[in-house]
């Protein structure tokens, strides 16, 4: 580990405000580069509103595919701020402190990037509230509480409030600080935001007790979310290459294995952009490694079985789908791609610490894995619907067209654009987790080694 | 409200399909095409991969040659007792009737298509684009039928709108319904019989006596859909049935 400068309080937030003080040079061309690719996915989303979905490629029997493998990537994007901030957080690892609210934030936003998917692409998108409300609008029927379809809009909304709410709390302290900085109508918005937070012990009592209980309550859903996710295909007995058991652990380590990679990618990229070198720092990177090797394996096992489970029975069916999926042009590409960026690159990278350390590699690596995730769900799902049943009569394939890889691009630039207006107004590092870390860490002496020591923040 | 005992309805529909006598005539296809208002697959339609047919006839190719022989195979909706299409649609568009039949109801489809993916026999059809027909066809639209529009599922019906009329003039003439007084569009174009439709509750009616014969199969039966649609295996010169088609 290495050795971490001792940051006096008005360093810290000297250096963290950096952005929401001043507004960084790059900052309002990049965000206008990105509206600009954000408007450009809504007029797509209108012209599929105004012509129909036969603009996608979709066809039939492949009635869903580059939409709900998009939908299925964000969130298991997802899982990112979870498992940064509720898993790490009651185990008390140490090291998660700096990133706790990007990842949160990248948990917020690409489940709402996550939700228009499904919503797009519905046949008739202005009737979607019949399918998501749990109300009948006098038409006497509920929504059917059968259909993972509705299991979906609860797991997800549940999610998605949960993860607001532990932002938010997370966010007081720090917004206090702002409100204390600034002038005009922005300290009006930063005193209503921060619900009149003065820092007295009982308020910090109160917030600490809530992150706590919001971390304890959100670690259901940390199973649930991808669960139900992946029970949209495991429930479907027609199709071979989705009806199957292993899926909800299956969609659920992967769901964490592109999470953190993502965190990772997300860390590079504010160490660059902010220079925040003293705050997430090559140790950060390490640890986040360490947790990732043991994710992808786990990971790699289960998609093993996934394998093994669907040719063990050696029906017709399941061995022609696979055949496509793993055999046949362009699949085969796909998925030799799949593997090596999903595990036979980044994963023996990472046991080699001078790659876990390496800042440029670890943000390439995560990328790579991420472009593997994405190809997993899509070979998961195109060729599945490609190969249902023995009728080859009705086997047939997928195109994707412009407009849908218009509106893959679209997703990207809309989580980024929001990332960084959200940086414009609230600190990405946390401020108080900081210095709370720089009170907890005392050097000791190992021998002739000072290192920096940290006390656990309970007992 | 309705009570327990009105949901039990006189009537279970069913169709029994002797694929021995099917010819391949595609007949059932057209009449079919011309009832329910399907939308035309047209060139441009089928190079999209998004032909409609509630009914089609599947060809297969048995033997090596110079000794091959085509094998045909009507499919159409199974209006299975238990339809995998029926629970995840999250709208309640699809669901089971009390006369045996999976109906779909245009009103309340969104369009998520999942049950297109939950149905093993791949006979759901989904309209990607608002469906036109040419100048010359739209006086031969059938009024009895609705015309659906962009975003929603449709499938074969049982040609529901010939159900509810058969049974209506049979109430206002006053006599009982008889076996055969009610046919689809198919099976009343089907130029061999191969396609029988009738009401199994009726134990002389021709589908119930076909019910019983030893060539009875159902499609993909390893995943106990409990279809209403019935098969009767081919049989060969030899005198041997060839198998089921799972």
């Amino acid at each position: 580990m290495q050795q971490r400068r001792i940051l006096d309080e008005f360093t810290v937030n000297h250096e963290l405000l950096r952005g929401n003080l001043a507004t960084p040079k790059w900052w309002l061309p990049t965000v206008l580069g990105l509206l600009v690719v954000v408007l450009f996915g809504f007029t797509l989303m209108g012209i599929m509103f105004n012509r129909g979905l036969g603009v996608t490629g979709l066809s039939r029997p492949v009635y869903w595919g580059l939409f709900i493998t998009t939908f299925v990537f964000w969130v298991g994007i997802s899982h990112a701020g979870i498992m940064i901030s509720a898993i790490l957080r009651l185990t008390q690892a140490e090291w998660r402190r700096p990133v706790t609210r990007a990842a949160e934030l990248l948990t917020v936003f690409s489940l709402l990037t996550a939700l228009f998917f499904p919503l797009i692409h519905a046949g008739r998108p202005w009737r979607i509230f019949y399918w998501i409300t749990p109300y009948d609008f006098a038409r006497g029927i509920f929504p059917n509480a059968r259909s993972p379809l509705v299991w979906d809009p609860f797991a997800i909304g549940t999610y998605l409030t949960g993860s607001t709410l532990f932002l938010y709390v997370a966010l007081l302290p720090d917004l206090g600080v702002l409100r204390d900085r600034t002038t005009g109508w922005k300290r009006s918005f930063y005193t209503v935001a921060s619900l009149g937070w003065r820092g007295n012990p009982r308020q910090w009592r109160l917030q600490t007790v809530a992150g706590i209980l919001l971390s304890a309550l959100m670690l259901p859903i940390f199973v649930s979310v991808h669960s139900i996710v992946s029970w949209d295909f495991a429930v479907t007995p027609a199709v071979e290459g989705w009806h199957s058991t292993v899926f909800a652990p299956y969609f659920v380590v992967g769901a964490v294995h592109s999470g953190v990679s993502a965190v990772v990618t997300m860390m590079a990229l504010m160490r660059w952009l902010w220079g925040w070198d003293n705050y997430i720092r090559p140790e950060h990177f390490d640890a986040l490694a360490r947790l990732l090797i043991v994710v992808a394996c786990a990971w790699l096992a289960l998609t093993f079985a996934e394998l093994i489970f669907g040719v063990y029975s050696l029906e017709a069916p399941e061995r022609a789908l696979r055949e496509m999926q793993m055999f046949e042009w362009p699949w085969n590409l796909l998925f030799i791609i799949f593997f090596l960026t999903g595990f036979a690159i980044p994963v023996p990278l990472w046991f080699f610490k001078r790659v876990r350390n390496n800042i440029a590699m670890m943000f390439w690596t995560s990328i790579l894995v991420n472009i593997g995730m994405w190809l997993e769900r899509f070979l998961i799902i195109v060729p599945g619907l490609s190969r249902k049943q023995p009728f080859v009569f009705t086997w047939d394939s997928y195109q994707v067209s412009p407009l849908e890889w218009g509106l893959l691009l679209w997703s990207f630039a809309w989580v980024m654009m929001l990332m960084l207006l959200f940086s414009k107004f609230f600190p990405l590092i946390p401020l108080f987790e900081t210095k709370e870390s720089q009170v907890f860490t005392t050097d000791v002496q190992i021998g002739r080694v000072t290192m920096p020591a940290v006390i656990r923040e309970l007992d | 409200m309705v009570t327990a005992a009105e949901r039990v309805s006189s009537h279970k529909w069913g169709m029994v399909v002797d694929v021995d006598r099917c010819t391949g005539c595609q007949a059932c296809v057209m009449a079919c095409q011309a009832e329910n208002n399907i939308p035309l697959s047209t060139e441009d339609i089928y190079r999209q991969k998004r032909t409609f047919a509630w009914i089609r006839v599947e060809r297969y190719w048995y033997g090596d040659f110079p000794d091959v022989k085509a094998r045909f195979i009507p499919i159409m909706c199974q209006h299975c007792e238990n339809a995998p299409c029926e629970p995840v649609c999250p709208v309640f568009a699809t669901y089971h009737n009390t006369e045996g039949m999976n109906v779909q109801i245009y009103n309340r489809c969104v369009g998520t298509r999942y049950c297109a993916n939950g149905c093993p026999y791949n006979v759901r059809f989904f309209n990607y684009w608002e469906p036109v027909w040419p100048v010359s066809l739209r006086n031969q639209l059938n009024p009895d039928v609705t015309v659906r529009s962009r975003g929603i599922m449709e499938k074969c019906s049982f040609c529901v709108q010939r159900i509810r009329r058969g049974v209506r003039e049979a109430a206002r003439d006053g006599h009982d319904l008889q076996d055969g007084d009610i046919g689809t569009a198919c099976t009343d174009a089907c130029p061999t019989n191969a396609l029988v439709f009738g009401d199994y509750n009726d134990e002389n009616s021709r589908v119930s006596i076909m019910a019983k014969d030893d060539r009875k199969y159902t499609l993909l039966d390893a995943l106990n859909t409990d279809p209403n649609v019935l098969y009767l295996a081919q049989v060969d010169a030899t005198g041997g049935a060839i198998g089921g088609h799972d």
